[in-house]
């Protein structure tokens, strides 16, 4: 026989270890979170860059950003970041941040340049949770995979020949990851589309309109 | 206790050494080994949990209800897997990038609970916080040793992105060749590893036995 503890005890004790776990969590939250959150802006203006490559501008990036809340036709279910890029006064590109949902494991957080006629200027990987070894590829840092897409747009391929070479496509696969590559590719086809249709809102909207601003 | 620091660690890093012997954590062990830091950067990660966990655990052990212990060590683990998290988010953000998901798994392993049961929730605090220091220094040194295996053969450095731990440029370490064999950069190449690291293990444990055995009557043969 079991010693008779009466339940609310170990009800008692969850909940005090609970309670000194939570806050033991939120301290640690507390002491990191302007830290976190200044390393993933250096991060963005660092991986801002690359897209931006071969344009010339003559403003900082990110004070032109505009957020775009879901829903939205952009890839992803939450909301949409684009950097607008102006020489003077001329709209030049559009960096886009959205998510590929689709990707091995979790989103995939891709920063996607496109210049004004169309033509992508770089890709960047922000965030992913992919395989390392294997889908963890797309990754600059591991490899040069998400550069072939440099200069391409939706007439140079054709939007039916957006994907990898085992699809039918024009674009180089992974080895061992096929799940990552055809979501990298979706997301960045469905951006271009979205570029092209909606090129004069997204320059017409003012900058740094947030949460309330309702888009198209 | 009786046993000595020193036999302490003999016992976390070789006797019984929570990877080689005990076979725990092996989803960890054989995912971020690709690269010698990134076993680094996750056996840091690790040792610190398993240190903390013990610790909380073993103080704690007075007043838990048995039955109600196993959640009260996922609730600690998970917490502190947070809280580690959100520290390497904040000071070794390159790092938290590329170790990726592993990082939030430590959760997962089992080398962790495992102490927290046999070791933490029977010792005092101090003990077991030494038994956490030599367990997860055992864990940290196996993932550190087949790192740099698979990544000296696998693409032919060493230390390579060591900046993600002592800040600075990205560097590709020491090049020794532009090439590997990718085979053990992949998945299978870490099982491989790990294989040929516990066969290292037995080969010198028998050998051992074998000559300390034999010492008593063919110490001269033996012996050079």
């Amino acid at each position: 026989m079991m010693p008779d503890r009466p339940i609310w005890r170990s009800g008692v004790t969850l909940a005090i270890v609970a309670a000194f776990c939570t806050s033991l969590v939120a301290l640690t939250w507390q002491l990191t979170a302007d830290r976190i959150e200044e390393n993933r802006k250096e991060w963005l203006e660092r991986s801002l860059q690359p897209a931006l490559a071969g344009l010339f501008f003559d403003s900082p990036v990110t004070e032109s950003m505009i957020t775009i809340p879901p829903p939205h036709e952009l890839p992803g279910s939450d909301a949409a970041v684009i950097y607008r890029v102006y020489a003077g006064e001329t709209p030049v590109a559009a960096l886009f941040v959205v998510s590929a949902r689709d990707g091995y494991a979790g989103p995939i957080r891709l920063l996607i340049g496109i210049a004004l006629d169309g033509e992508v200027t770089g890709i960047r990987v922000l965030e992913h949770k992919e395989t390392p070894g294997l889908g963890d590829k797309i990754d600059t840092s591991k490899s040069d995979w998400v550069l072939q897409f440099d200069g391409h747009s939706l007439r140079n391929p054709e939007p039916a020949k957006w994907a990898i070479k085992g699809d039918g496509g024009q674009f180089d696969q992974l080895t061992g990851a096929s799940v990552t590559p055809r979501a990298v590719i979706r997301a960045i086809k469905q951006t271009l589309t979205y570029f092209d249709a909606n090129q004069v809102a997204v320059f017409a909207e003012p900058p740094k309109l947030d949460e309330a601003q309702e888009s198209d | 206790m009786s046993i000595g620091l020193l036999e302490r660690f003999k016992i976390g890093l070789w006797r019984d050494n929570p990877g080689l012997v005990q076979l725990l954590g092996l989803c960890p062990l054989l995912a971020v080994t690709a690269t010698f830091v990134n076993g680094l950067g996750l056996g840091i990660a690790t040792l610190a949990v398993l240190m903390a966990s013990n610790a909380l655990v073993s103080a704690t052990r007075r007043w838990i209800q048995p039955e109600i212990r196993v959640p009260i060590y996922v609730l600690i683990i998970a917490s502190l897997v947070t809280c580690i998290e959100l520290v390497f988010k904040a000071w070794f953000p390159d790092l938290d990038r590329s170790l990726g998901i592993f990082i939030p798994l430590i959760v997962t392993n089992c080398a962790i609970v495992a102490r927290a049961e046999i070791f933490a929730s029977r010792n005092p605090v101090g003990t077991s916080i030494v038994d956490g220091l030599v367990m997860g220094s055992g864990f940290a040194l196996l993932l550190m040793v087949i790192g740099a295996f698979r990544e000296l053969l696998g693409q032919g450095t060493l230390f390579s992105r060591i900046d993600m731990l002592f800040g600075g440029e990205p560097v590709r370490g020491l090049v020794l060749a532009e090439n590997g064999w990718l085979l053990l950069v992949l998945p299978p190449g870490a099982f491989f590893s790990l294989a040929l690291a516990i066969a290292a293990k037995n080969l010198i444990d028998m050998r051992r036995k074998e000559s300390s055995a034999a010492t008593p009557r063919r110490a001269r043969t033996l012996n050079r």
